[in-house]
């Protein structure tokens, strides 16, 4: 795939000519890493990683970097339990299963529930979805016309009306319809914003008086062309509404997708789906081994 | 993560203290931590080594005042060289035209929508400017009906045609639709689009060229990490854009993405955004943009301190 064989292509590029790894090779690796967003904090463990591994084995070869690479970042992917999935599934431990959609602006929630529901549904899962961005100019509409698309219904109000109120009204219809799987679009918040993140509280509360232990999935989305910032993103976010599951969108860009390896470093939290794309086959159930496959192809 | 700059500085400056003179020996740890701190603000690797290679050249040998401790000594230079990195005059836009007729380019979820509202606003308050918002966004799902939501909240007029889905065609028609209709000023809305996306890259292309704008502006979100360079230079390559709108800039982001593509396009950064409501538009500020990225009130109270 084009936006992760330029990882490839840059470490050949640095290890070509070279039998061994020599401290060219680790500062070529170095950069290769932080100009991928990795982070500097997991670029920095990945480098002394290797480098303990040349101190130990004397000589390591450059056709030898690729395999222990490729070792140390799934390695650092499984700590968090990333990507053992390899299809969409709704637990059936909970009806309905209620799923909450949270990040800054422009990330790609609301894209990112379109294409959700659609693979629930496919699933022959009964969906519904929730407006509660009720603040963006036209998010309502935006999402309407994905729930047309999948064809699942919507629960929405007027624009600026209160969002935990559309939510409750959300699980209310849920329960009435026997759904199997509930999605809540909320509005896009910077987690600087005390009240913003304070109203994820209160809606994730509300939210309980109709399904007591709702939601059952909080998603954080993260566009994945995001620098550093995407850390204190999820440290906020996880303060504020407990984050079970991460997406990163916008991956069919040019950004290599390197801060999925840094947050599920830096985070115990794992990253579920990743975003291709605008259309509704655009997304794709992360999964770790083929992740590391396409970095390294 | 706002403390970063400072504390690393702090530290490294520590070693600095206590020494006459820079040297390469002593001035190496300091670089190191300068080098990284602008990483961590998303400085594009290669310029932010530039950058490092170029304070480390001032600071050794003959630039050395010897009235000054060298850690002040760093400070100065970097914060000095980072101002004339991101400097150059505050410019405004073009308004020229008659109409004069702004084009919007970015990536999805940039800001461009709310940026143009924002424009629209700000042209008709403080320039006495009657503006004219240009739907063509043809794909995301409500793209027209949110740039009709923000023309109602800032009372500016839009055009859309609903039924076309060519963007060249919607925004020609559009100018013509402004000139008898008395706009001064065409603001031209376009899709989010990644550079990689050659047919998307080609649309714009086409848009530009057949509507010749006075102003085309890059929108770019402050928290963009370091694919910024190779974004802003694709979109260039393109469009050779006037000037770039970064937006977002009331997170905690450091923003380095700043520096990053003044470095590689040399456009000037003419407005910034600093919230969802549509007054939430600042023209920039090269000097504040640089304190904001190295945190300088921390820095400058290091000096002070030193
Ligand atoms: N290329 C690409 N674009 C995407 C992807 N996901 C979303 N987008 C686009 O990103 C833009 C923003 O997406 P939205 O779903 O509106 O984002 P959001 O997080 O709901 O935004 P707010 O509600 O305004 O905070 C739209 O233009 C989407 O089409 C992806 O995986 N790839
Ligand atoms: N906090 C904050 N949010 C902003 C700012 N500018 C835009 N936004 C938000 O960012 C999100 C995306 O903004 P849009 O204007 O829809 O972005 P766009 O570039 O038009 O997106 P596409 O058309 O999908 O490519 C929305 O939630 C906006 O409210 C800003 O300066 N600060
Ligand atoms: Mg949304
Ligand atoms: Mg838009």
């Amino acid at each position: 795939e084009k936006s992760n064989s330029s990882f490839f292509t840059k470490l050949s590029k640095a290890v070509a000519g070279k039998s061994k790894v020599d401290d060219e090779v680790l500062d070529d690796l170095e950069e290769i890493l932080v100009s991928s967003d990795v982070g500097v904090n997991t670029t920095l463990k990945i480098i002394e990683r290797i480098e303990a591994r040349v101190a130990r084995d004397k000589y390591l070869g450059t056709d030898e970097l690729n395999v222990i690479l490729r070792e140390e970042i799934a390695g650092l992917l499984s700590e968090t339990n990333t990507g053992e999935d390899t299809e969409f599934v709704v637990p059936t431990s909970s009806k309905p299963y209620v799923l909450m959609v949270v990040g800054v602006n422009g990330v790609g929630k609301t894209t990112t529930i379109g294409k959700l529901a659609h693979q629930f549904k496919k699933q022959g899962k009964k969906v519904v979805l929730g407006a509660a961005d009720t603040f963006r100019a036209a998010a309502i509409d935006q999402l309407q016309v994905w729930a047309d698309r999948v064809d699942v219904p919507l629960v929405k109000q007027q624009m600026g009306s209160d969002p935990a109120s559309v939510a409750f009204d959300t699980l209310s219809s849920a329960m009435n319809q026997d759904a199997d799987v509930v999605i809540i679009d909320t509005a896009g918040r910077l987690h600087n914003k005390v009240n913003l993140m304070n109203e994820l509280s209160k809606v994730k509360r509300v939210m309980q008086k109709v399904v007591p232990d709702a939601p059952h999935d909080v998603l954080l989305v993260l566009d994945g062309s995001t620098g550093q910032n995407a850390f204190e993103q999820a440290k906020q976010f996880t303060k504020a509404t407990e984050v079970t599951s991460l997406a990163v969108t916008k991956l069919d860009g040019t950004a290599k997708g390197g801060v999925v390896i840094g947050i599920s470093d830096q985070f115990q939290i794992p990253v579920k789906y990743i975003g291709v794309g605008e259309g509704i086959e655009h997304l794709q159930v992360f999964n770790k081994y083929e992740f590391v496959d396409s970095f390294f192809k | 993560m706002f403390d970063n700059l400072s504390e690393k500085l702090d530290k490294a400056l520590h070693v600095l203290k206590g020494h006459g003179q820079i040297t390469e020996i002593n001035v190496a740890e300091t670089l190191k931590e300068i080098r990284r701190a602008l990483l961590d603000a998303d400085v594009n690797f290669k310029i932010a080594k530039e950058f490092t290679n170029r304070v480390k050249e001032k600071a050794i040998g003959e630039n050395v005042l010897t009235t000054l401790q060298p850690g002040q000594l760093m400070v100065k230079i970097v914060k000095d060289e980072l101002t004339e990195l991101m400097g150059g005059d505050v410019t405004g836009i073009n308004l020229n035209g008659n109409p004069t007729v702004i084009l919007m380019s970015g990536l999805q979820g940039s800001g461009k929508t709310t940026f143009s509202g924002k424009l629209a606003n700000y042209l008709k308050t403080k320039k006495n400017k009657k503006p004219l918002l240009v739907a063509c966004d043809v794909y995301r799902p409500a793209a027209i009906d949110q740039l009709h939501v923000v023309g109602v909240q800032v009372g500016v007029d839009v055009y859309s045609d609903r039924g076309n889905n060519d963007p060249v065609s919607i925004a020609k028609s559009a100018i013509a639709h402004a000139k008898t209709n008395g706009h001064n000023v065409v603001i031209v809305d376009t899709a989010g689009r990644l550079a990689v996306d050659e047919q998307m890259m080609k649309e714009i292309a086409n848009v530009h060229k057949a509507i010749q704008p006075h102003e085309t502006l890059f929108v770019v979100d402050a928290m963009t990490g370091q694919d910024a360079v190779n974004t802003a230079k694709a979109f260039n390559d393109i469009l050779n854009f006037d000037g770039v709108i970064l937006t977002k800039l009331d997170g905690d982001t450091r923003g380095g993405a700043a520096i990053s593509i003044k470095s590689v396009v040399n456009k000037p950064i003419k407005f910034i955004g600093t919230g969802e409501k549509m007054e939430a538009i600042d023209v920039f500020y090269p000097s504040r943009m640089a304190d904001r990225i190295l945190g300088m009130g921390d820095v400058v109270s290091l000096v002070e301190r030193a």
